[in-house]
C-alpha cells in the first residue's frame, strides 16, 4: 500500500501540487486522472522520488519514503517498477538486454536464470522471438510492452505507469490495460497508473483519483464516477458528445 | 552570475560521480566499450589530422628559414617540438572535443529527454556515475595513447612532406628530430592530455546531463559542450604551460 499525505510541490514559485492526499491499495489498479498540465506526472514523479516534495509525506507500506535520503532509498527503488510515457528503453541495448538490465545490476542470478526470467516476463506481455530486436525496430505498443516486462522483471512490489496508452491505437491500448490489470492481480502489486484515456478508466480502474487545478478534486471507484454530479469530473470523463449521450442513456 | 550557477552545479555533479559502483562487472563492460569507442573510434580523424599537421608545420618552417646559417636540421627540431609540445596534445584535444565531446553530450542529453536517465534512477542506479564515470576513466586512459600516436604520425607526416617536396633531406630531418631531445616534453604533453581528457568528458557530460526539453535542446547542449570544452582546454593549456614549463 502507498499512502500520500498533503503533498505539495512548486517550481520557481509556481504551485504544481497543492496538498494532495490519497491511499493506493495493494493488488489494485489505482488510476490518477486529470487533464494535461493538471500535475499528475509531477505527482507520480514525487511518489517515486524523482522529484522531491516541498511538504507532505509519502509512505510505502510502513516506511516513510519521503524522509529517506538517496542511499536509504536505494533498496526501496529495487522494489519499484516504472513504465514511462515513451517507454524509456535503453537505445543501445536490445530487448533481452533491456529487460535483463535490472537483473544484471542487482541480482546474483546466473545468465541462464536471468534469460529464463526475461523470457517469462516477455511471454507475460505477449512478446515472443523479439529478444534480439533493438528499441528502434519496435512499434509503439511493443515498446510499451517491453517497458512493462522490464518493470516487472525484478518482481517489484510497486508498479507505476505514466500514461501507458499515449500514442497507441484503441486496440493496443486495451491490450496494455488488460496486461497491467492482470499483472497487478497475479503478482499482488500496488499499481498506480497516470492516464487520460477514458477507456482505461472504465475498464481497469479499481480506484480513481481525479487531479484538477493541481489538487485532489475527486476520489472514488468506477461505480462512483457514473453516479457523481461533480461537474469538472463529468466534463473531463464525458467530454465528447458520444460519451455524454451514452451516460444520459445509461448504457455504461 | 550565470557562470557561478554552472560552476556550483558542475561541482555537485562531480561529487555525485564519486560513489561505489553498484556492480563492478557492469562498469567494466561500460569501460571497455568506451575505451574502444574513444580510442579505436578516434584513430581515423586523429591520424589524418596529425599527418597533415606535421606536413604543414615542416613546409612552413622551411619557408620561414631564410637565414643560410641555420642548418636545415632545425626543421626537424621545430617540427618535433611543435608537435610534441603543442599540436598533438592541444590540437588533438580540440579535435576530440568536437568529436567525442559532442557525442557524449548528445548521447546523455538524448537519454535525459527520453527519460532513460530517470529509468536508471528509478532502478536505484546512480545515473550520473553509471553513464559518466566509465567515460572519464576511459578518456583519461586512452587519450594519452591517441596523442602518442598523433605525435608519431605528425613527425612522420612532416618527414614525408619535407622529403617529397624536396625542401629538406631525409638525413637533415631525422638528425633534427634526434637533436637536443628533452624527454620531459613527452611527460608534459601527456599531463596536458590527461587534463584535457578530464575536461572534455566532464564538461560534455555535464551539459548532456542537464539537458531539458527536446531535440533542439540536445543540439544546443552538444554545441555548448564543444564550445566550453574548447575554451577550457585553451585556458588550461596556458595555465599548465605557465606552471610546468616556466
Amino acid at each position: 500500500m502507498i499512502e500520500i499525505k498533503d503533498i505539495a510541490k512548486s517550481f520557481n514559485g509556481r504551485q504544481i501540487l497543492k496538498g494532495v492526499s490519497s491511499t493506493f491499495e495493494t493488488g489494485h489498479v489505482n488510476l490518477v486522472i486529470g487533464g494535461s498540465g493538471s500535475g499528475k506526472t509531477v505527482l507520480m514523479k514525487c511518489m517515486v522520488g524523482l522529484v522531491e516534495i516541498d511538504t507532505g509525506e509519502i509512505k510505502y507500506d510502513d516506511k516513510i519514503f519521503s524522509n529517506l535520503d538517496r542511499k536509504e532509498r536505494k533498496p526501496f527503488r529495487q522494489e519499484i517498477g516504472m513504465v514511462f510515457q515513451g517507454g524509456a528503453l535503453f537505445d543501445s541495448l536490445n530487448v533481452e538486454k533491456n529487460v535483463m538490465f535490472p537483473l544484471n545490476m542487482f541480482t546474483s542470478m546466473s545468465f541462464e536464470e536471468k534469460r529464463d526470467r526475461v523470457n517469462f516476463c516477455l511471454k507475460h506481455v505477449n512478446l515472443v522471438n523479439v529478444n534480439h530486436l533493438t528499441p528502434s525496430e519496435l512499434s509503439g505498443g511493443m515498446k510499451k510492452r517491453v517497458a512493462i516486462a522490464r518493470a516487472i522483471a525484478p518482481n517489484p512490489k510497486y508498479l507505476f505507469c505514466d500514461e501507458p496508452n499515449s500514442g497507441l491505437d484503441p486496440q493496443t491500448s486495451i491490450v496494455i490495460d488488460n496486461l497491467i490489470k492482470d499483472i497487478t492481480e497475479e503478482f499482488n502489486i500496488t499499481t498506480i497508473v497516470n492516464t487520460h484515456d477514458m477507456n482505461s478508466v472504465l475498464e481497469i480502474g479499481d480506484k480513481i483519483l481525479f487531479v484538477h487545478k493541481w489538487e485532489k478534486w475527486w476520489e472514488g471507484t468506477i461505480e462512483d464516477i457514473l453516479k457523481t454530479d461533480n461537474k469538472e469530473l463529468n466534463d473531463f470523463i464525458f467530454a465528447s458528445k458520444l460519451a455524454k449521450n451514452i451516460k444520459k442513456t445509461g448504457l455504461i | 552570475m550565470n557562470w557561478l550557477f554552472h560552476l556550483g552545479r558542475y561541482w555537485i555533479f562531480m561529487k555525485d560521480l564519486i560513489i561505489k559502483p553498484e556492480k563492478f562487472s557492469i562498469y567494466r563492460k561500460q569501460l571497455t566499450r568506451e575505451l574502444d569507442n574513444f580510442g579505436y573510434g578516434s584513430l581515423g580523424i586523429v591520424a589524418l589530422t596529425s599527418v597533415f599537421m606535421g606536413a604543414v608545420i615542416t613546409i612552413q618552417t622551411v619557408y620561414n628559414l631564410v637565414n643560410p646559417l641555420v642548418p636545415l636540421s632545425a626543421v626537424g627540431i621545430v617540427a618535433r617540438d611543435s608537435i610534441i609540445l603543442e599540436f598533438s596534445p592541444t590540437m588533438m584535444s580540440l579535435v576530440l572535443a568536437g568529436k567525442i565531446g559532442s557525442s557524449i553530450a548528445s548521447e546523455i542529453g538524448t537519454m535525459k529527454v527520453t527519460e532513460q536517465v530517470d529509468a536508471l534512477e528509478i532502478m536505484g542506479i546512480n545515473s550520473s556515475a553509471y553513464l559518466v564515470l566509465p567515460k572519464i576513466v576511459a578518456a583519461m586512459v586512452i587519450f594519452p595513447f591517441v596523442v602518442l600516436i598523433s605525435m608519431f604520425l605528425g613527425i612522420l607526416g612532416g618527414w614525408i612532406a619535407g622529403v617529397l617536396a624536396g625542401v629538406v633531406s631525409s638525413a637533415d630531418y631525422i638528425k633534427g628530430i634526434q637533436d637536443s631531445f628533452v624527454p620531459f616534453n613527452i611527460v608534459f604533453a601527456l599531463i596536458k592530455t590527461i587534463t584535457f581528457a578530464f575536461i572534455i568528458t566532464t564538461v560534455s557530460a555535464y551539459h548532456g546531463y542537464h539537458t531539458e526539453g527536446g531535440a533542439l535542446e540536445v543540439g544546443k547542449s552538444s554545441t555548448s559542450a564543444v564550445v566550453y570544452s574548447s575554451i577550457l582546454i585553451l585556458i588550461f593549456d596556458y595555465l599548465l604551460t605557465q606552471l610546468i614549463l616556466t
